[in-house]
């Protein structure tokens, strides 16, 4: 019954795609196929799509925890820049002699920032009450522009032709191959991980349960014992630690140099991959793979179908607003056509 | 002097129009319980809506009216699912921003890079020559003073009218309005098909006359600082108003820091407006007496008649 | 009033057959119900016997399946409370409808069909109450006001409809003895002028003193109809829950043994505008006795329960003590580990998560004692817990895996007391324990309480329900206006003079003395 709505707003989505693909003149039927089939054709195709879907599960393993908790982050795309500053910054300073420890260091660096940028929202509103959902997407913006400054001023490559990038990251500061002849790196495993660990959070701990319950009923939670600071600051900084890696995952893996835009929006479609998988790590798993497809078929139309590129993020955003609707269909039957808890009803 | 103040008045008026719109909308919005979250989307919408068609007829009313009907349709899609369908508001705000910023961006890329050629029109050059508020007035469009307009209307109705009085009762508490016979979810809808309207205008004079150049990410966060202006006005039209163009001065200080000769990094001030909004949120935040007493109490809540 | 042979004027209203079903219960069931003018009819019945959605149905909130109503011999459809407004239809809720930011004035203006404006409008409300015995202040805006006072509000925007029907949903449960004894005054006024008033309630002894007639209902039916003055109240409770009033096991059975909680000189501003600051609270509560707490809604219940229970936690850690030692900067978990558990008045989204089931929600509160182990869950163990406590307070439910939110109220509440209890406390704070269950689930879980109070913890009931307290209490404090009075034993007070204290009268010393003497027992 959970993944009913998931299946609607994928039929939903395709034939929106098709009706996309006709009014530009194409055949739907086929172009949905090459849509679908063409980006995974080969062993290269698919290895793109792991390191798409990398990120994408990794920030929505994060966002997941939080949004489990009834904390709205957001933030994910500033949090995933972060990841790229701090983990930038060790890979240029320190990426050309440093030793094996510079890897290491750029990830626990890059978490670090991402963590950094979500504790603002995290802090203020435990502290002060503030909306975290206005923070965390205000810090997206003060993020985007943080990076632009560094990278139009002091990390502009000397030898760049002037153009707004850092000098190539050195060997020793990228991400190692797991499967020769493409681009998949490391940052699969760190997906991977994110997704089992998440769900031993979650559906076993119970720590995932009192940031469960606190999501459901405040109140519960307060009467229970449980913290609903705590479970604000583990939500937030979960995923911020996972869009910081996810951020430097980009930079040491299929960029390997550092761009203003070097997230594709993948904060933003993490938002996507966490309802669309249901905030359950091996839906997201899922889910993630689904939204990368999206990316790639979005960058083939572009190439053979001649559609704008902005198809990707029609087609995600109305994903999600199809799940929505199902979803609330969905419950809306249930609710009114089975037996509710009607002597309560009638009392009250 | 005065010659170096007229353009810092002008340039803060005109910034902050749009967030008048979006604010005052939104905060009928949110009057009546319901927290749309989706204005950026909304705003989006209206852009390209009146982009594209002041690019097609080149008439500024017809532009701002297909935005306003633009962004109204979002606005009806919001309600029917999180008024009448009860699904949760937050979700279904930030559905509608993505699904509004992404649909603009799709709409707009035939139209990246061009610009708009809007004359002033016979209003605003008659207007330029009244004395004394001339030299403001004169360089503003009647979109702007319209604003004005808007403002002393939504105050009137919600502090003045006997239907203000009922939204008003409807955002803070459904049951009762329910319970004394007032159509409370009609009401709502309404006030989300205003507040819609009010994002698509804003959206339009962005688009049209405050940048008059079709780029990706035009709205630039305006929408969500619109929600959170709501909540710094502390739901009250008069402070909304105000905090628009303080958020206004917010977004030209690149040209107050000019004006006055300082130089910092342009990123820095572009910066301003999201590291404002931050602590004006945090400031209002903070004090526990004062939300109570403020935030509609049904705010973001679904209602139904039937529980 | 009633049965004479001579012609009289049409009822002021008749139901027949009213019919209306949920999709899992029938809420009523051919219902018939005759209210002559000037006539006070009861409506008595258990909760979820239908009364509330037989008032809707009158009220337009609800529309029947089938059935007819009339008003004044005439047919008549309500289709929306508008609708009943103008047919001369006034209601008093049990949850006022009433909005906490506005006035007075503007409150009584938004029920008006004739709109009128503000100042017009004050002036007739002070005419109103005057004349009715009502005092309010039309400017005030509610969230200042005392329960009591919203509920003459409430009662004076019925009457400026100049109603020819008032119904009153369960009037009383907010009032003190004595203010119920004003509004009765009232009540009658308006009959004598003719006004019908369909009175709410399931307080037989109050039916008694005011009602001309009344009508049964339960499980949706009626089930008599009678004469309440010619009646005894054993006889009516038969009508209303089919069944003899059920007893107590040891209900006066009390063996005071050494102070297991104590509270010295507790005050608490509030930052909440609607909250309720407490000030110089003190209280000691000894084991093998339950010390009830009165005192009308709104009063610092709230934030007492939150006090004591943990969820707002202390600087000085010694303004609460448990077996002797402070606790008051601990948090719900640590105070539970130590013994002390809690009950809070909503069930459904504090007591428990309604759309989590019965095993997670036993995890709530029970989750020591090897139910998490090294920070994993033991789900097994989850629900052997959820099953002992299902089975040992009689819980009707399909099992551990039952969602909350698909019980009644009293199996929900008897779940949850039972949680809670299972965990053996040597304290237990309980606040409204039997709100809004039926009378036998109500009968299981006082009993529970008796049967812990016996066991040797120290309990206390925090109930504005009188009635309650005198069943259960061994002593009983006031708190009013964020103070609490201390403790007089039950045997030695009475109800009017709880009462007084209820509205911030005094009583205090006479009642200190008793409380020195208690306490050195």
């Amino acid at each position: 019954m959970v993944w009913l709505s998931p299946v609607i707003a994928l039929t939903l989505t395709a034939l929106m795609a098709m009706i996309v693909f006709a009014a530009a003149g194409l055949n739907p039927l086929s172009s949905l196929a090459t849509f679908i089939l063409a980006p995974v054709a080969d062993l290269y195709g698919v290895a793109e799509l792991l390191i798409k879907a990398a990120p994408l599960v990794l920030i929505g393993i994060g966002l997941s925890v939080g949004y489990r908790a009834g904390v709205w982050n957001i933030g994910g795309e500033g949090q995933l820049i972060l990841g790229v500053i701090f983990g930038g910054y060790i890979a240029l300073h320190f990426g050309t002699d440093g030793g094996v420890w510079v890897l290491p260091a750029m990830v626990i660096a890059a978490a670090m920032g991402g963590m950094l940028w979500a504790a603002v929202p995290a802090l203020l509103r435990t502290r002060f009450n503030a909306s975290e959902i206005l923070v965390s997407l205000m810090m997206n913006y003060i993020a985007q522009l943080w990076l632009s400054w560094l990278v139009f001023g002091a990390w502009r490559d000397p030898a760049g032709f002037n153009f707004p990038q850092s000098q190539p990251l050195a060997p020793g500061a990228l991400f190692p191959i797991l499967i020769e002849g493409t681009r998949a790196n490391a940052s699969i495993i760190f997906a991977l991980l994110a997704v089992i660990l998440g769900w031993v959070l979650m559906n076993r701990s119970f720590v995932g349960f009192q940031l469960r319950v606190t999501g459901l009923s405040e109140g519960a939670a307060r009467y229970a014992g449980f913290s609903t600071h705590r479970a604000v600051w583990i939500g937030m900084l979960a995923g911020g630690a996972t869009a910081g890696i996810a951020g430097v995952g980009e930079i040491a893996g299929p960029l390997g140099q550092i761009f203003p835009t070097a997230s594709p929006g993948y904060g933003y479609a993490a938002i996507i991959v966490a309802f669309l998988g249901r905030l359950n790590p091996v839906g997201i798993l899922f889910s993630g793979l689904l939204m990368a497809l999206i990316y790639l078929s979005g960058d083939l139309a572009q190439m053979s179908l001649g559609m704008p590129s902005a198809i990707t993020g029609l087609l995600q955003s109305l994903l999600l607003f199809f799940l929505l609707t199902a979803d609330v269909f969905i419950q809306y039957r249930l609710r009114y056509t089975a037996p509710a808890r009607a002597t309560e009803g009638a009392a009250a | 002097m005065i010659e170096q103040v007229i353009p810092l008045v002008v340039a803060t008026l005109v910034a902050g129009t749009p967030l008048v719109y979006a604010g005052l909308g939104e905060l009928v919005t949110e009057r009546a319980g319901v927290l749309n979250m989706g204005v950026e989307g909304m705003m989006v919408i209206g852009a390209i809506a009146a982009f594209a068609v002041t690019q097609a007829t080149g008439n500024v009313w017809l532009a701002v009216l297909a935005a306003m009907v633009a962004a109204m349709a979002l606005s009806v899609l919001f309600a029917v699912l999180a008024i009448s369908f009860r699904a949760n508001q937050v979700a279904v705000g930030l559905a509608l921003t993505i699904f509004g910023t992404s649909l603009g961006s799709y709409l707009g890329k035939p139209y990246v890079g061009m610009a708009l050629v809007v004359e002033p029109s016979a209003l605003m050059q008659a207007a330029a020559r009244l004395p004394l508020l001339g030299p403001i007035l004169g360089q503003l469009h009647p979109l702007v003073w319209l604003s004005w307009l808007l403002f002393a209307a939504v105050w009137y109705f919600l502090y003045r009218t006997r239907r203000g009085l009922v939204l008003r009762a409807v955002g803070e508490s459904p049951t009762s309005a329910h319970a004394i016979g007032y159509p409370v979810q009609r009401i709502r809808y309404f006030a989300t098909l205003f507040g819609g309207a009010m994002a698509g205008v804003a959206g339009a004079y962005v688009s049209v006359l405050y940048t008059g150049l079709w780029t990706e990410g035009l709205i630039a966060g305006r929408g969500w600082i619109a929600v959170a202006l709501v909540v710094f006005a502390t739901w009250r039209p008069g402070r909304c108003f105000a905090g628009a163009y303080l958020f206004g001065g917010a977004t030209m200080a690149q040209l107050f820091a000019q004006s006055a000769g300082i130089g910092l990094p342009s990123e820095l001030m572009s910066a301003l407006p999201y590291i404002a909004t931050i602590v004006v949120l945090v400031l209002i935040s903070r004090n526990a007496t004062v939300m109570r007493l403020s935030v509609p109490a049904s705010l973001g809540k679904p209602f139904s008649a039937r529980a | 009033m009633t049965g004479s042979t001579h012609p009289r004027p049409p009822d002021r209203l008749e139901l027949r057959g009213i019919r209306k079903a949920y999709p899992a219960v029938l809420a009523n069931d051919d219902i018939e119900l005759r209210v002559a003018p000037g006539e006070i009819h009861a409506v008595v019945g258990e909760n979820g016997a239908g009364k509330s959605t037989l008032m809707k149905i009158i009220y337009g909130m609800v529309q029947p399946d089938a059935g007819e109503m009339l008003w004044n011999g005439r047919e008549v459809t309500i289709a929306s409370p508008a609708d009943a407004q103008r047919l001369g239809v006034g209601m008093v809720f049990q949850h006022f409808a009433l909005f906490d930011t506005f006035t007075v004035a503007e409150n009584i203006a938004l029920a008006m069909q004739d709109e009128p404006a503000i100042d017009a409008l004050s002036k007739r409300i002070v005419e109103v109450a005057a004349r009715y015995g009502l005092p309010v202040d039309p400017g005030r805006h509610i969230y200042t006001m005392s329960v009591g006072e919203r509920q003459r509000v409430e009662i004076i925007r019925a009457l400026l409809q100049n109603p020819g029907l008032l119904i009153l949903d369960e009037p009383t449960s907010v009032l003190t003895p004595q203010a119920v004894e004003t509004l009765f005054v009232t009540l009658r006024q308006l009959a004598v002028e003719g006004c019908s008033i369909l009175y709410i309630s399931h307080k037989l002894g109050e039916i008694q003193t005011l009602c001309d007639r009344a009508t049964f209902l339960r499980g949706g039916r009626v089930t008599g109809t009678c004469n309440p003055r010619q009646e005894s109240v054993a006889a009516m409770a038969r009508m209303m829950i089919g069944a003899d009033l059920p007893g107590y096991r040891n209900r006066d059975h009390a063996a005071v043994d050494c102070i297991r909680l104590e509270v010295l000189d507790l005050s608490l501003p509030t930052s909440d505008p609607f909250g309720t600051a407490l000030s110089d609270i003190s209280m000691t509560v000894h084991g093998g006795e339950i010390l009830g707490i009165a005192g009308v809604s709104g009063n610092g219940q709230q934030e007492l329960l939150a006090v004591l229970s943990g969820e707002r936690t202390l600087g000085p850690r010694d303004a609460i003590r448990l077996d002797g030692s402070g606790i008051a900067d601990l948090d719900p978990g640590r105070r539970r580990a130590r013994g002390l558990c809690s009950v809070p008045e909503d069930r459904l989204g504090r007591g428990s998560v309604p759309v989590l089931s019965l095993a997670d929600n036993a995890l709530l509160t029970a989750n020591r004692d090897g139910a998490v182990t090294s920070g994993m869950i033991r789900f097994d163990r989850v629900a052997a817990f959820a099953r002992q406590c299902i089975a040992a307070f009689d819980v009707r439910c399909p099992g551990p895996d039952a969602l909350a939110g698909s019980l009644s109220g009293g199996n929900l509440q008897k779940f949850i007391i039972g949680r809670e209890i299972l965990q053996n406390p040597g304290v237990l704070i309980v606040a409204q324990p039997t709100w809004g269950v039926d009378v036998g689930a109500a009968v299981v879980i006082r009993q529970a309480l008796l049967d812990l109070r016996d066991r040797g913890a120290a309990i206390v009931v925090i109930s504005e329900e009188l009635d309650e307290l005198f069943e259960i209490a061994d002593r009983i404090a006031v708190i009013a206006g964020g103070r609490l009075t201390p403790g007089k034993p039950t045997r030695l007070t009475n109800r009017d003079e709880i009462g007084i204290a209820m509205s911030g009268g005094t009583l205090t010393v006479d009642v200190t003395k008793e409380h020195r003497h208690s306490a050195a027992l």
